[in-house]
């Protein structure tokens, strides 16, 4: 097989991200390069970039920047308390048609084997590029409108502009296990071209650094740590509400909450009403090395998320040598075996797994060691070979 | 002459339910799971039973009856036997009658399946005589042949079944310790008077242990003929065939569907086409066969993983916690007197609730997956622990009521 030219039609790349779909695209590409893969990779507005390893290309569709930063915030936000503000995915939806408006003349310049696009604002530009080119298209499910909405409200255009790209993909890939099911029982997509990638994550970056919180440690207490978007998806009420049967048991226990989002001022009151108050911390949004430096200082890490279709924020927490307890609603559960799991509904159980890792040290010492040994397994290079697999097959 | 020495290791735990923190000085019943999951004993031990346990006997009892030369050995755990007779009567039952014939011997060993030897030698020995109580009982025999369990032996433990009048011990017929000698002899243990050594061939016990419906095996499928043209070959370079492994290697391990049972109905006949193989008990083995050398084990073998030592028990830092835990509580535990209490500590120290936090999974393939009835080895060491400090609470309790009360004046 001689090496296919893919164009990779993208929304976003890191810095310039708003959450994991960045990241996840540019891990994803540069593993794929590093195989030799020619890629193009389109975004929708020039951004001032400092990438080598493979070709960009600028849409140019001339939207109001500040108003497409946070699209995955944005749905939730609609979905959630400000509905009336409907100009929000409009703008989006809008964003979407005109990057597919677009992509035309990017198309023709290249001449692309394979078009990969990823998350529903590339499908319509993923749609043209397919009927112009005539090339198979593939579309990477980083989300979906109802993991994003956690089924509350979800957006109709959205989820219908979202399930016309997986119809017309001729490969569909889903970050996990979990939700390839949304895409065959609420996208009624074929489950045979239907393939799970796991994400990867390049755990040799991280660096232990200097420890956090020294004070609260000092004094005995022990660190447990949320950290997310405060969204309805990431679960923040099952946290607090297993915080609350934590500390009855344990009551030198802090917990550390790290993000920010729509359901903020609702955990924050919920806090308040239990009465938990003084045992938890909310830093707000944090990034890079603050963002370690947190991971590091908890003794473990809970991920409760409600739907998640992939969830790397629990393998970074394994790379800054973190246990973590993580919901079974999440892709990463599907290949993260040294780490504690519950159903994010069951917050007995997610009590119970907190204070026994608070309360038997051993567990901590093993999760430690061996999640760690398990990231460095789960990197963007072996994802790239199962996306090569497919490229393989399409070509 | 060389002779076949089967041994059948019949064991099932009493595994510990979902034990949650908040059960912890509520409620003592730590093994009674009436859910649908492999953590309801009572559910195991009947599937065992149905897939295992009846189509076996039924088979080795037809086999006894058609060949008097046949001969085969048991070693039951205390916590089975327990289990048989509370779940599945006519299971023991069987079991008796294949005892009956007088040529299945049973071995001794700890009666909660424990690895007390190596921490607690009081223990270990109280233990060894509650098993060998229960199978006077039961069977209305004294063992003469010991087995420790997952075959984990060492000189130490020689030098004690010796002294205790043991004609025979039971061992892995590991390289490590064997060098170049070949485990089909009778060997004796560095530094002891009487007893003689058996080692399990390893290789023949494993092809039908492990790999029998291996699909992708190159001797697949394996036929009875063909396994017994094996054994043969040894004809004349050994002295005994130690073929060791778990009784449930027919029918729960291997599948009636890929044909064990089959394989196990022709066995005898093929192997008795040779006129010069035949079959004996370990106890026969060791009268028949003079010790061909000294075998020195200074560190512990088990029959476990390519390792082949204990660290499939105490490998890692859950497990060693679970089990200093356990034994650092036992004379507190004893002091009590409590029969109840020291039954449940006793409970916990089989050595399946430490093999469930085995978190070598990857190094070792499926084996430790496939039968651990957790969902990882992290909810095992759990539910463990949280139990473990249900048993310190109880401990404490009576420590409260047995305190001499003083002189109220």
């Amino acid at each position: 097989m001689t090496t296919p030219k893919v164009l990779m039609v993208g929304w976003e790349l890191p810095p310039y991200n708003s959450g994991g779909l960045g990241e996840a695209c540019y891990g994803l590409a540069k593993a794929l390069s590093e195989k030799g893969i020619e890629i193009v990779f389109v975004l929708p507005q020039k951004v001032d970039l400092d990438i080598d390893f493979m070709k960009l290309e600028f849409a140019d569709i001339k939207m109001d920047k500040k108003k497409l930063e946070n699209f995955y915030a944005a749905s939730s936000i609609f979905g959630k308390s400000f509905r009336k503000l409907s100009e929000l995915p409009g703008n989006y939806i809008k964003a979407a048609i005109v990057y597919a408006e677009r992509i035309g003349d990017i198309v023709e310049k290249y001449n692309p084997d394979i078009i990969h696009a990823h998350d529903w604002l590339t499908y319509p530009a993923g749609i043209v590029a397919k009927e112009l080119s005539g090339r198979p298209m593939i579309a990477h499910v980083h989300s979906t409108e109802l993991d994003r909405t956690g089924g509350n409200n979800p957006n109709k255009e959205v989820y219908e502009i979202e399930k016309e790209g997986l119809i017309v993909a001729d490969r569909v890939l889903p970050v996990g296990g979990f939700m390839k099911k949304i895409i065959t029982e609420r996208y009624g997509i074929n489950p045979e071209k239907i393939k799970v990638i796991y994400n990867g994550i390049n755990s040799r970056n991280v660096r232990m650094l200097p420890p956090a919180l020294t004070s609260f440690k000092n004094m005995g207490y022990k660190i447990v740590l949320f950290l997310g978007r405060i969204t309805l998806q990431k679960g923040p009420e099952y946290f607090v509400r297993a915080a609350s049967i934590v500390l009855k048991h344990k009551p030198k226990t802090l917990f550390v909450v790290t993000g920010s989002g729509d359901m903020q001022e609702y955990m924050m009151n919920e806090t308040a009403r239990l009465g938990l108050t003084d045992n938890f911390i909310y830093t707000g949004f944090l990034r890079g090395q603050e963002r370690d430096m947190v991971f590091q200082a908890a003794d473990l890490y809970v991920m409760p998320s409600v739907s998640e279709p992939f969830g790397i924020t629990a393998l970074e927490a394994a790379a800054n040598n973190t246990p973590a307890l993580i919901s079974k609603q999440s892709g990463v559960s599907e290949i993260f075996q040294h780490s504690l799991k519950v159903d994010f509904w069951d917050i007995d159980e997610m009590a119970s797994k907190i204070i026994a890792c608070l309360k038997y040290k051993a567990l901590g010492v093993d999760l430690r060691r061996e999640s760690k040994k398990e990231v460095a397994n789960l990197t963007w290079s072996k994802s790239a070979d199962k996306v090569l697999e497919v490229y393989r097959e399409l070509v | 002459m060389s002779s076949i020495c089967l041994y059948f290791q019949v064991h099932q735990p009493l595994r510990i339910k979902k034990y949650r923190i908040f059960d912890v000085g509520n409620d003592h019943n730590y093994f009674e799971d009436f859910s649908d999951t492999n953590l309801n004993n009572r559910k195991v031990l009947e599937k065992v039973s149905q897939k295992s346990y009846i189509p076996a006997n039924t088979i080795f009892l037809e086999l006894l009856k058609k060949y008097p030369e046949f001969r085969l050995a048991f070693s039951f755990s205390g916590v089975l036997l327990e289990q048989l007779a509370k779940f599945t009567p006519q299971v023991l039952d069987s079991f008796k009658k294949l005892i009956d014939t007088g040529r299945v011997e049973v071995l001794s060993e700890t009666y909660y399946h424990s690895l007390a030897f190596f921490y607690n030698l009081s223990e270990f020995e109280s233990q060894v005589e509650l098993h060998k109580d229960l199978i006077k009982k039961l069977f209305g025999i004294k063992p003469k042949v010991f087995r420790n369990t997952e075959l984990a032996y060492n000189n130490d433990l020689a030098k004690w079944a010796d002294k205790y009048g043991y004609s025979a011990i039971l061992a892995e017929g590991w390289d490590g310790i064997l060098g170049w000698k070949s485990p089909n002899f009778v060997y004796k243990p560095v530094d002891t008077r009487n007893i003689k050594l058996l080692l399990k061939n390893y290789k023949l016990s494993d092809d039908v242990a492990f790999r029998f419906s291996e699909k992708r095996w190159s001797e697949w499928p394996l036929t009875a003929e063909k396994f017994a043209s094996w054994i043969n070959a040894f004809n004349g370079n050994g002295q005994v065939i130690n073929l060791f492994m778990d009784y449930e290697t027919f029918g729960e391990h291997q599948w009636k569907e890929d044909g064990i049972f089959e394989f196990l109905r022709n066995f005898p006949k093929e192997v008795l086409k040779f006129t010069d193989l035949n079959f004996v008990t370990p106890s026969e083995a060791v009268k028949k066969y003079d010790a061909l050398d000294f075998i020195d084990v200074p560190s512990i073998v088990t029959w476990a993983d390519t390792e082949r030592d204990l660290s499939a028990w105490t490998g890692n830092a859950i497990q060693g916690s679970a089990i200093s835990c356990i034994y650092k509580i036992g004379d507190k535990i004893l002091a009590t007197g409590d029969a109840k209490l020291i039954e449940d500590w006793r409970k916990l120290q089989t050595s399946d609730h430490y093999y469930y936090m085995c978190t070598k999974w990857f190094a070792d393939g499926d084996v430790h997956k496939y039968f651990n009835p957790y969902e990882s080895p992290y909810d095992a060491y759990i539910s463990f622990m949280n139990a473990a400090n249900d048993l310190k609470i109880r401990v404490k309790a009576h420590q409260r009521e047995d305190r001499p009360q003083k002189n109220l004046k």
